[in-house]
């Protein structure tokens, strides 16, 4: 029976090579290689994957970069206290960071090796929940706005409010973010986007339900390209996107509400489980180093920390609203802080929210 | 007679609608038009796109090694499994054979938080070793099932025939039952490694740092917007699939070949 | 020939041991997680997530709101609308290559399953391309002038039926074709005889007798459709939750493990509450049928 033999081998073939490629897992695998070639767990938001940057990196280093990518800070806490452990760098926001912090998921960072940490603009020089810089450094920062296609959307908007005009009704965009959501309904009311008082919480909410039949679609990833393409006239969303859209379809704006709006920073932070924290803050050195800010920036249009990337920036991203908030805009904007217990009224609501 | 015809429309409708999509993405796959749908003029700027992603070919060899690994492991044991559920008398078959059908009829989310929760309570770290496991776990019953249904097609009396000719348990095994079960352990084979390439559910909740597999990467792709590069590397995987479908039932046919001797 | 069940002497030449390395893995990397699930449904979460070890039935009582059993139903409805339209669709396909000459069986079958073989992301990715306000289908239609503005067909429930439908359609012809293709056609042409009507001969011939072959399909179908998670993502923008959306929402971003073990739980008890009355109803395994 040849045939049944040749199978048999064959198997017999494929099964080593298999479990000679199977064998070193990526834990086994980083200590193995740690000689030759160290690797490198990065864990960022889906959109701030630059290959050319990797590449760079890896030059430079030496180093292999793997990079996963997640679509919201909860979805980023969540993996991570899954067992997800190994990662090196990561980009939580700056709620997320303190509740990082709490959780003793990040180790301490030392910032001799980060020089391009001093080199920050003024907004982030001391921000609420890591004055220090002892676990984070602000890497991209921005608004949170609305961003809308001048062309359709007449007169032109300036309040939370008009995202409940049911004359678009459906062709408006919610970012798939319970704080930024419930946040920007809160400022809609005159509350501050960090309240615990559950009353509060239940009036955004409400407001919230009686939004929903307007939505097209709850996204945090690709409301750019529904702007960009016409098929939502408003959308919610990072000030970094909706410049991108702006780029493909130039009737597009973006305003922050009179009633003010989140600034935010997503930060780079060493998790306490990497296996190779001196590569991971060289990492983060890299990232923060002001040509490869402004690589970035030019890219993304996310404004870069590093005060002295702006100026390597192209000239109109430099002018920007939505990607360099203008000083006018800075009084009314307010940092997303951890609530603390009260997050279990904002996760029923939002709950609720997603299932009526 | 006039139904067949009605028949046959029908048929070509619904492959019309099997494959309508494909080609739709085929097609477009050319198209040099970033968003719209209108043709705007042939270009292989997403193909030349596609080659140069680097993290995708980095995405496409974990499906393969998690694939492959786990597809070993569920045909072995599967195979196994079928032949020793054989021996037990009937009642107590059937309940074994319930018990471990049990992953198909469990819906896949649960399969893989239950995965994701087992790991994190016995403090093993995600890997792709643990998308493994939870891919041989499913994968163990599809290849059982299959080999099973060709197991009992295979008369008795030519295993009996061998014993009594002389030969041991393992001889008979290897040579009467195994070349007789070779189709359906190929087919049950082929069957899970499809099931595990395509595998998102499970591996997106038992994967960690560096386990990002093939459909990962196209779910993130996909939630980052619309991009033709997305629809070269689909036309390049259903290319690939024919052709491995191709391959398959050329064996296949050798296969029968050999066996109608 | 059938084979004759094996008398007990030849039974000692059968062996038992090789099922164990299957049975200890299963129950390690099967039933050993979803005890967890279980044990974890009755746990409290922690501040931040993660896991408090104090019992509580607190998780099942809440799933009692009106507010889940809401997305219960949803799912059951859109799984049985699913499987219907697939069953719809799928029998005349099924019934038209079973009958065909057997060498273009082989054929048909191999057209059927091949889109299957393609990535069930980049297949979904396809409907997304096709249904967006911008997509094929709305050019097409709007430059043939049969509408005037575009249809809003993505991010509806719409979408994520006909995604349904396009997923799980092959899980419903093939065990359609195995069942009709041992159906005896002299039983058919003796009710054609005996002057039935088209829509009798269907309906009390054929389809009674491929009654197997119609159950295994609808479970096949039904089955996965209720746990879906890909589809109701992608094509219901994050409007449209189906249980398992309401699964990886529970884990993934409230992190109310507990909760979300109580949903699992429940929800795996309403499929298996399913296929256990198919079975009740006197289905079987298609395979059992051939013993007899």
């Amino acid at each position: 029976m040849p045939l049944a033999w040749i199978r048999k081998t064959c198997a017999c073939v494929v099964m080593l090579a298999l479990f000679h490629a199977c064998g070193p897992t990526p834990d086994e695998g980083a200590t193995k290689t740690s000689s030759a070639h160290p690797t490198l767990y990065y864990f960022t938001w889906s959109d701030y994957v630059g290959p050319a940057l990797i590449e760079e990196f890896e030059r430079q280093s030496g180093a292999k970069v793997v990079v996963d990518t997640f679509g919201s800070n909860e979805e980023l806490l969540a993996k991570l206290q899954s067992g997800a452990t190994g990662y090196d760098v990561a980009v939580p926001s700056d709620f997320m960071v303190s509740i990082m912090i709490k959780l003793g998921l990040l180790a301490a960072l030392d910032l001799a090796r980060i020089p391009n940490a001093g080199l920050l603009v003024a907004q982030l020089q001391s921000l609420p929940f890591d004055p220090d810089h002892r676990y984070s450094i602000p890497y991209l920062w921005g608004t949170v706005g609305i961003g809308y296609d001048s062309a359709v959307v007449s007169p032109s908007p300036d309040s939370w409010d008009a995202l409940w005009d049911s004359h678009y009704k459906g062709r408006i965009s919610m970012l798939n973010d319970q704080r930024e959501v419930f946040g920007m309904a809160l400022r809609s009311i005159g509350a501050s986007m960090n309240t615990r008082d559950p009353a509060t919480i239940e009036r955004a909410k409400q407001k919230l339900l009686e939004q929903k039949p307007l939505i097209k679609a709850y996204t945090s990833e690709n409301y750019d390209q529904l702007l960009a393409a016409g098929e939502v006239a408003l959308a919610h969303g990072w000030g970094g996107a909706i410049a991108r859209a702006m780029a493909q379809r130039p009737s597009i704006r973006y305003v922050i509400p009179k009633e003010g709006a989140t600034i935010w920073a997503d930060c780079l932070v060493v998790l306490q489980s990497s296996r190779n924290k001196d590569l991971a803050m060289r990492f983060v050195n890299f990232l923060l180093d002001r040509n490869v800010a402004a690589h970035t920036t030019n890219r993304l249009r996310f404004a870069s920390s590093n005060r002295e990337a702006k100026t390597l920036v192209d000239m109109e991203l430099q002018a920007n609203p939505a990607v360099y908030p203008p000083d006018s805009v800075l009084d009314r904007l307010e940092w997303m802080q951890d609530v603390g217990e009260t997050i279990r009224l904002y996760d029923r609501g939002w709950t609720e929210l997603k299932l009526r | 007679m006039k139904s067949r015809r009605w028949l046959l429309g029908i048929s070509m409708a619904n492959v019309m609608f099997l494959y309508g999509p494909i080609a739709v993405l085929i097609v477009f796959s050319f198209n040099s038009s970033r968003l719209s749908a209108t043709w705007t003029g042939a270009t292989l700027h997403w193909y030349r796109e596609l080659a140069s992603d680097r993290a995708l070919y980095a995405a496409v060899q974990n499906s393969l090694v998690v694939a492959g690994c786990s597809t070993i492991i569920a045909a072995m044991l599967g195979v196994a499994a079928a032949v020793g559920l054989e021996s037990l008398p009937t009642i107590r078959r059937q309940a074994v054979e319930g018990a471990m059908l049990l992953p198909l009829v469990v819906p896949e989310v649960m399969l893989g938080v239950a995965l994701m929760l087992f790991f994190v309570t016995i403090k093993v770290p995600l890997s792709l070793l643990t998308v493994t496991i939870g891919h041989a776990a499913f994968n163990l019953p599809v290849v059982m099932v299959i080999v099973r249904a060709r197991l009992r097609k295979i008369d008795p009396h030519l295993l009996q025939a061998a014993y009594d000719l002389g030969a041991t348990p393992w001889n008979a095994f290897r040579r009467v039952t195994l070349p007789l079960l070779a189709p359906a352990i190929l087919g049950g084979v082929l069957m899970a490694f499809t099931i595990s390439l395509d595998d998102f559910i499970v591996t997106f909740f038992t994967g960690g740092p560096g386990s990002t597999t093939l459909p990962l990467k196209v779910y993130s792709m996909i939630k980052s917007g619309v991009s033709p590069e997305i629809n070269a590397l689909s036309t390049v995987l259903v290319v690939l699939s024919m052709a491995l479908v191709a391959l398959a039932a050329v064996l296949q046919r050798r296969g029968h070949g050999v066996e109608n001797r | 020939m059938p084979p004759s069940s094996p008398n007990s002497t030849d039974r000692r030449h059968l062996f038992s041991w090789p099922l164990v390395p299957a049975v200890l893995w299963m129950g390690a990397f099967f039933a050993l997680p979803l005890l967890v699930v279980l044990a974890i449904s009755f746990a409290s979460r922690g501040p931040y997530g993660g896991v408090e070890w104090t019992f509580s039935l607190t998780n099942y009582a809440l799933i009692a709101d009106p507010l889940y059993l809401k997305i219960y139903g949803r799912s059951l409805w859109l799984a049985a609308a699913t499987t219907a339209i697939c069953l719809l669709i799928g029998y005349p396909l099924a019934y038209y290559i079973a009958r065909a000459p057997k060498q273009w069986q082989a054929i048909w079958l191999l057209i059927v399953i091949i889109p299957f073989w393609t990535n069930f992301l980049v297949r979904t990715y396809a409907w997304m391309f096709i249904l967006r306000a911008e997509g094929v289908l709305n050019t097409v239609l709007l430059k043939t002038g049969l509408i005037h503005a575009s249809i809003d067909i993505l991010y509806t429930d719409m979408a994520v039926l006909i995604g349904l439908v396009y997923g799980y359609l092959p899980f419903m012809v093939l065990p359609l074709y195995a069942a009709i293709e041992r159906l005896n056609p002299s039983l058919v042409e003796a009710a054609w005889d005996l002057y039935a009507d088209g829509w009798s001969v269907l309906w009390r011939v054929i389809f009674p007798l491929t009654k197997t072959g119609v159950a295994a399909g609808c479970l096949l179908v039904f089955i996965p459709s209720v746990g879906a998670y890909i589809t109701p993502d992608l094509l219901g923008g994050a409007r449209t939750m189906m249980a398992g959306n309401l699964i990886q929402h529970e884990y993934l971003v409230i992190r109310d493990w507990p909760f979300g073990s109580a949903i699992s739980f429940v929800l795996m008890a309403v499929v298996l509450l399913g296929v256990m009355l198919y079975f009740k109803a006197g289905g079987a395994l298609d395979v059992e049928e051939e013993r007899r």
